[in-house]
């Protein structure tokens, strides 16, 4: 059996919001406007999500893939532990995420809220540690999409 | 190489049930020849030939250590890592994008 080994890398994304700092940051801290777009994708179902934004706090979410998915009716699971908040400025965290009890990363995300001329920019630097062959099914799928891509490759 | 040579090689060798079988088998991991053959019900030369046929396609690898030989999928280019990293930003963007939609709302009172 291959030994585990643990992959870490970073990246950043940046975007740009015709919006104040004040309303993008309440997008994060407030619950409800919070679950509006965070957690919903084609593939999976919302089962559980609860949140306390603070200090200290714990956000965790299950889903659960749908029946034309991938991998229909396996729980996804996000656990989410906030460890710094500044107010419209930024916010840091760790979460990980697993298929049902098996963990597969672990990461410390921040959020950094800049205010430009012409609204807000959101800076999102993750830190992530992916756990080497511990995404059962995810393996499987992944050798035929090595399959896929050669193919895309030499079609394109 | 040509690349309609190498399409057509990849189709060609994808199109024996054989060949999908052993395919589907190192999808879950490296496997050694030997291994591959025993629930194929065939001989290992007939194994080997499928074998190589896979790899002029540039879907396998085989190795060999000491006496053993063990084939591989060959990766098409992206590391494991790499594509995870790339999935996770997509996961980041496709949320970012809901985040746009939702900021464009009109406030609620």
């Amino acid at each position: 059996m291959k030994e585990q080994a643990v992959t870490h890398s970073t990246f950043v994304i940046e975007r740009s919001y015709p919006a104040t700092v004040q309303q993008v940051f309440a997008a994060f801290a407030d619950p409800a406007k919070k679950r509006r777009w965070f957690g919903n994708d084609e593939a999976t179902e919302v089962e559980e999500f609860e949140i306390d934004f603070r200090v200290g706090g714990r956000e965790s979410r299950r889903s659960r893939f749908k029946a034309d998915s991938p991998f229909p009716g396996q729980a996804l699971i996000n656990q989410t532990y906030y460890l710094d908040i500044v107010p419209d400025r930024r916010i840091v965290f760790a979460y990980t995420m697993a298929f049902g009890e098996r963990r597969f990363s672990s990461s410390q995300s921040t959020f950094e809220f800049l205010s430009d001329g012409k609204g807000t920019q959101l800076v999102y630097t993750e830190q992530a540690a992916f756990f080497e062959g511990a995404d059962g099914p995810k393996m499987r799928e992944e050798g035929w999409r090595l399959l896929l891509e050669k193919l895309t490759a030499e079609l394109a | 190489m040509n690349s309609r040579v190498s399409i057509d090689r990849v189709f060609h060798a994808l199109g024996d049930p054989t060949r999908r079988a052993i395919v589907e088998r190192l999808s879950a991991g490296p496997v050694s020849v030997s291994s591959l053959a025993q629930p194929l019900d065939m001989t290992l030369a007939a194994v080997v030939q499928h074998l190589q046929i896979l790899e002029r396609s540039g879907l396998v690898r085989t190795h060999k250590a000491g006496r053993v030989r063990t084939c591989r999928i060959k990766p098409a280019g992206f590391s494991l890592a790499e594509r995870w990293i790339r999935d996770r930003r997509a996961l980041w963007e496709k949320r970012f994008d809901q985040l746009g939609e939702l900021l464009n709302e009109p406030e609620e009172g």
